[in-house]
């Protein structure tokens, strides 16, 4: 093995990476703009729903509850509340789009509400919108709960409680995005350099060049898997970094968590890098590698965890989690971003990838061809 | 000891053959050209001997390491210019001739002062930070010899050097390897399909058409061995249908061919030919438009070996290059 050959080929794709800004932007700018977007666009709160309110009861009690949800739209402003007249009317509104809920107080509330013979208020929701729904529901739920609380607490309570205690401050979604898009970073890196300049210098016929030169087979793929590992590290921490004050990380600049976080871009860029060239090994024709980027993205980014949590995929879809590199990355990342673990909370994801890495190097190795 | 020895190469891909059986030796420091028309084997012939391409059987030796058994050892001691352009048009000329050095494993203390030497001698020095992309073709192609030569080889290989180049380009090309023999031992193998480029430059000259060895000698002997020192080509109006007949007779001429309206009479003395067929087409009435002698080309010599010239062979055998596909 010789490593003066191995850097010759990281070298030349590291002046060709560095003197090319739209590379780089390109591998940078798309998982920070996926960040801000997705980040801001998945993590805010509902507001603003629009909420029939239809009293049929005109009591005391039933104002009472007009009056909390009120306090909702003028408070959490979870929703606006439209008052009704006709509960058909409500109806034909929600059905209509022009509503999302109806809260309607039935005419024998406040009779059943002072006889404690179970008083209720109808709620119904235009559920193809889980999101909102839930979110409305929820906070209806919490009035009813509140309308349910004696005015006087015993003082000795029979009641079980549970009492809730979080680990971590409160985690905004794009904190939460911000490992699957250090990830994507290092992926893009991986796709567009294992992928389309590999395929677009081997249709060039600058790889023949190399070819007739005495570099061995084991050297040309670990040449070029490395100067993707070094492409993929730099974007990684630059998106780490950047991203990370974005999305507010504390104590980004931590030099521990640092290097941690550079180990993890580290072995993540092989991992990818590998996986990419032993995809790209065979292939010369180079509509190839361009026309499978978006299957890819799809099928190792989502699976990950990075957007969603794997807990709730099915089953078919974990297998794909578990076999998928992205997942490990993202897990660690996120323990380290999120959780500010040590070398404890990610050792294993990092032995994952790098047995998944050196399969795949072997794959590449035993698939590469010498000769033309 | 030859620099090269081809002994019975052979490669076929599927049932086609495209070398077949080929065997010669190139001496040191002679620049030996493969001649023969797009598809006639001549990529795949020189992709063998550069370890690019396995050969289906038989072998060769060059500067005495076996392609076959010593693939390292042939890879130090070649330079190669492939046929496609294969410097890297987003790195400069320096940085290009810098990777090479490092791949070749070219100690550092001489990196510097021969990738500088090498440029300078392809004219290049002036361009040694500029991106190679903005390079002309010639300018390109120089930079590639250049770096074919910078790990000092004792073997060249070049794959057609000048096809796709302009005139002007294609003389310094011609230059540059001149000069590259005169300063060094340096052993050159050239493929290519243009015929004065062969002449001009090569001191011996191997014609391959289909896979096959056609022809192997010096371009003197190569013209000598045509059985007609003169070549006396003409085009006439209101030719009798037994005209061609009639000029088999004219004096000196030893065959006549015709391929479109052009007539080539071979001929042991082409002016005295060329008397006799003013006499002739006088006597019968036939007008000349056009009418000229030049003395036996190595175009000649490929139609005698070949049967047809390098251009109908380059239609009829473009198909028997698939190295192509590679690319």
């Amino acid at each position: 093995m010789n490593f003066q050959r191995i850097w010759a080929l990281i070298e030349r794709d590291l002046r060709k990476f560095f003197r090319s800004p739209a590379l780089m932007m390109t591998s940078m700018v798309f998982p920070l703009m996926q960040l801000v977007v997705l980040g801001y666009a998945f993590g805010g709160k509902i507001v603003g729903v629009n909420l029939a309110f239809v009293d049929m009861d005109h009591s005391v009690e039933s104002r009472n509850v007009r009056e909390m949800f009120n306090g909702i739209a003028t408070g959490p402003r979870t929703f606006r509340v439209i008052e009704y007249d006709s509960l058909p009317k409500a109806v034909e509104d929600l059905k209509n789009g022009h509503v999302r809920a109806v809260v309607c107080v039935p005419e024998d509330f406040s009779r059943r509400f002072y006889h404690r013979d179970r008083p209720r208020i109808a709620f119904m929701e235009d559920n193809t919108d889980q999101f909102i729904s839930s979110s409305i529901l929820e906070r209806v739920q919490q009035m009813v709960d509140q309308l349910n609380t004696p005015d006087v607490t015993p003082r000795l309570a029979g009641q079980v409680q549970l009492d809730t205690v979080e680990v971590y401050p409160y985690v905004e979604y794009i904190k939460y995005l911000l490992a699957g898009s250090i990830a994507l970073s290092v992926f893009v890196v991986a796709m567009i350099g294992g992928g389309i300049t590999f395929i677009d210098d081997k249709a060039r016929g600058l790889h023949e060049g190399y070819l007739v030169t005495p570099i061995k087979k084991t050297e040309l793929v670990l040449g070029l898997i490395g100067a993707g590992t070094v492409k993929g590290l730099m974007a990684g921490m630059v998106l780490t970094v950047i991203g990370g004050m974005i999305a507010g990380i504390p104590d980004i600049w931590n030099p521990v968590r640092l290097f941690y976080l550079a180990l993890v871009v580290t072995v993540a860029s092989i991992a990818m890098m590998s996986f990419m060239f032993l995809l790209m090994v065979r292939v010369d024709d180079p509509l190839v590698p361009r026309a499978t980027f978006g299957v890819l993205n799809t099928l190792l980014f989502f699976p990950s965890g990075a957007v969603y949590p794997i807990q709730a995929f099915p089953r078919w879809l974990r297998w794909i989690a578990i076999i998928d590199p992205f997942t490990y990355t993202v897990h660690a990342l996120r323990n380290l971003t999120l959780k500010g673990t040590g070398i404890e909370g990610i050792y294993m994801d990092v032995l994952v990838l790098l047995g998944f890495s050196a399969v795949m190097i072997a794959g590449c190795f035993a698939l590469f061809k010498r000769q033309l | 000891m030859n620099a090269i020895e081809v002994d019975h190469l052979t490669k076929k891909f599927g049932d086609l053959v495209a070398v077949s059986d080929i065997s010669f030796h190139v001496a040191q420091k002679e620049i030996f050209g493969l001649l023969g028309p797009n598809g006639a084997g001549k990529t795949t012939l020189i992709r063998m001997m550069t370890t690019l391409t396995p050969p289906t059987s038989g072998t060769a030796r060059i500067a005495g390491h076996d392609i076959r058994t010593d693939a390292d050892g042939v890879r130090h001691a070649m330079g190669v210019i492939p046929q496609a352009m294969t410097s890297d048009p987003e790195l400069t000329a320096v940085e290009n001739m810098l990777i090479h050095a490092k791949l070749y494993g070219v100690p550092r203390q001489d990196r510097d002062r021969l990738i500088l030497d090498l440029l300078e001698s392809v004219d290049l020095l002036k361009f040694k930070d500029a991106l190679v992309r903005t390079f002309s073709g010639g300018m390109r192609r120089r930079l590639e010899i250049a770096r074919g030569l910078v790990h000092s080889p004792r073997i060249l290989f070049l794959d057609e050097p000048t096809t796709g180049l302009d005139p002007v380009s294609r003389t310094n090309v011609w230059q540059m390897i001149r000069a590259l023999r005169e300063r060094s031992d340096l052993t050159i193998l050239i493929t290519t399909h243009y015929m004065d480029e062969a002449d001009k430059l090569c001191d011996r000259i191997a014609i391959v058409d289909h896979g096959k060895l056609a022809a192997l000698d010096t371009p003197t002997r190569l013209k000598d061995s045509v059985p007609s020192t003169d070549t006396v080509e003409a085009e006439f109006e209101n030719a009798p249908a037994d005209w061609i007949a009639q000029l088999q007779g004219l004096a000196h001429s030893a065959g006549v061919t015709q391929r479109d309206e052009v007539v080539h009479i071979a001929s042991n003395d082409g002016p005295a030919t060329v008397a006799a067929l003013m006499d002739l087409t006088r006597a019968r009435g036939v007008t000349v438009h056009r009418v000229s002698v030049h003395g036996t080309t190595l175009d000649d010599v490929f139609v005698h070996y070949t049967g047809s010239d390098l251009r109908d062979a380059a239609k009829g055998g473009a198909h028997y290059d698939v190295g192509h596909l590679y690319r």
